[in-house]
């Protein structure tokens, strides 16, 4: 039950999304590796590629060109040797319909894309620590839905 | 053909643990949850080869201590949800002290710093797992729940299961029912 560095793998257009994303996860306490894909054909290559190491988990924007998130979430879901992959929307969304579609295609976590670096920076580590715990804890995988949304930085303090 | 199934974690780990400790032919006494007992001289290749052998269930044999008192903490937890009569919540930390025979300050420094959550937060998790487990396998209402897990009133489960899934018990309930109607679920076999 070592603990080694996580993969982790984004997808995500937005560039200052993706930077944004990368520095807060280099401030978590956890040792992560982050690879970064643009869309989601090039995610879908990228999982597709059975050379490649699967990551621990996967942070995927909904709204991206070519293959969207949701397509992307359909299709991971769908390929058996990707069952146990625990995937991320991270969008700027935070409607109902969104969070519930999401979930229902097979996400493990929804997060609102949050504006404060410091509360990116707990919601990172939060999500991180617990998908640790679903994967050496013997935790039901089916049973893993996190939903995080409208987090203010004042909060972050307590947690 | 579909059919949904569930399965005890448990008795299907004990099962494999057996059929892989049979095949080395050395006596052996399964001690607890997660500890294995041989009561005899195991070569290393022996050892390998177990190892080699429960790895592709992901049963991974732990040599690092700090990691044995994590595990031992965990199977605590766990156990403490399932009792039917569960120690109060304040005097969890002294069961689990008293049980490790260490101090809480000592055990709980140790499994923060492998897996970077608290004991209390663990516990929360766990609790709030098995209330996942009871509404959506065995079907129960909150109310059954909050009394069945000692849960001094369902405004404390439920404000408990949001605070910790971000969802509500009933939201929880239907997305997994409707994921297992729309056949994406993955806990769902599926043969021809």
């Amino acid at each position: 039950m070592k603990v080694d560095s996580l993969f982790i793998l984004l997808a995500d257009d937005d560039e200052d999304d993706c930077i944004f994303f990368r520095d807060a996860l280099q401030e978590i306490r956890a040792k992560t590796d982050l690879t970064i894909v643009n869309d989601g054909s090039q995610l879908m290559q990228y999982l597709d590629n059975a050379d490649n190491r699967v990551p621990d988990l996967v942070f995927l924007d909904l709204n991206m060109p070519v293959l969207n998130g949701i397509n992307c979430l359909v299709e991971i879901r769908k390929k058996s040797r990707l069952k146990e992959l625990a995937i991320a929307i991270y969008s700027t969304s935070s409607s109902d319909e969104n969070v519930e579609e999401a979930f229902i295609n097979g996400a493990n976590i929804y997060i609102q894309k949050p504006n404060d670096f410091s509360v990116l920076k707990v919601i990172l580590e939060h999500v991180i620590t617990l998908n640790l715990q679903y994967n050496t804890s013997g935790l039901k995988k089916e049973n893993f839905l996190l939903n995080i949304n409208n987090i203010k930085s004042d909060e972050v303090s307590k947690t | 053909m579909k059919f949904q199934f569930k399965y005890d974690i448990n008795l299907a780990c004990r099962v494999i643990l057996q059929e892989n400790l049979d095949k080395i032919g050395i006596p052996y006494e399964i001690s607890g949850m997660t500890e294995v007992q041989f009561k005899g001289h195991v070569s290393h290749e022996e050892f390998r080869k177990l190892e080699l052998s429960l790895k592709k269930y992901g049963i991974e044999i732990i040599d690092d201590p700090k990691s044995v008192i994590v595990q031992k903490i965990k199977e605590i937890i766990k156990e403490i949800v399932y009792l039917e009569e569960k120690p109060d919540n304040s005097k969890i930390s002294a069961y689990i002290a008293e049980r490790m025979n260490l101090s809480y300050g000592h055990l709980s420094k140790i499994f923060s710093e492998v897996t970077y959550t608290s004991v209390e937060n663990f516990y929360v998790l766990q609790r709030v797992e098995r209330v996942k487990q009871l509404i959506t396998e065995e079907k129960l209402t909150c109310t059954e729940v909050a009394w069945k897990m000692s849960y001094s009133s369902v405004a404390h489960l439920s404000s408990q299961f949001k605070k910790t899934t971000g969802l509500t018990p009933r939201a929880f309930q239907s997305i997994i029912e409707r994921r297992n109607s729309s056949g994406s679920s993955s806990s769902q076999l599926q043969s021809k």
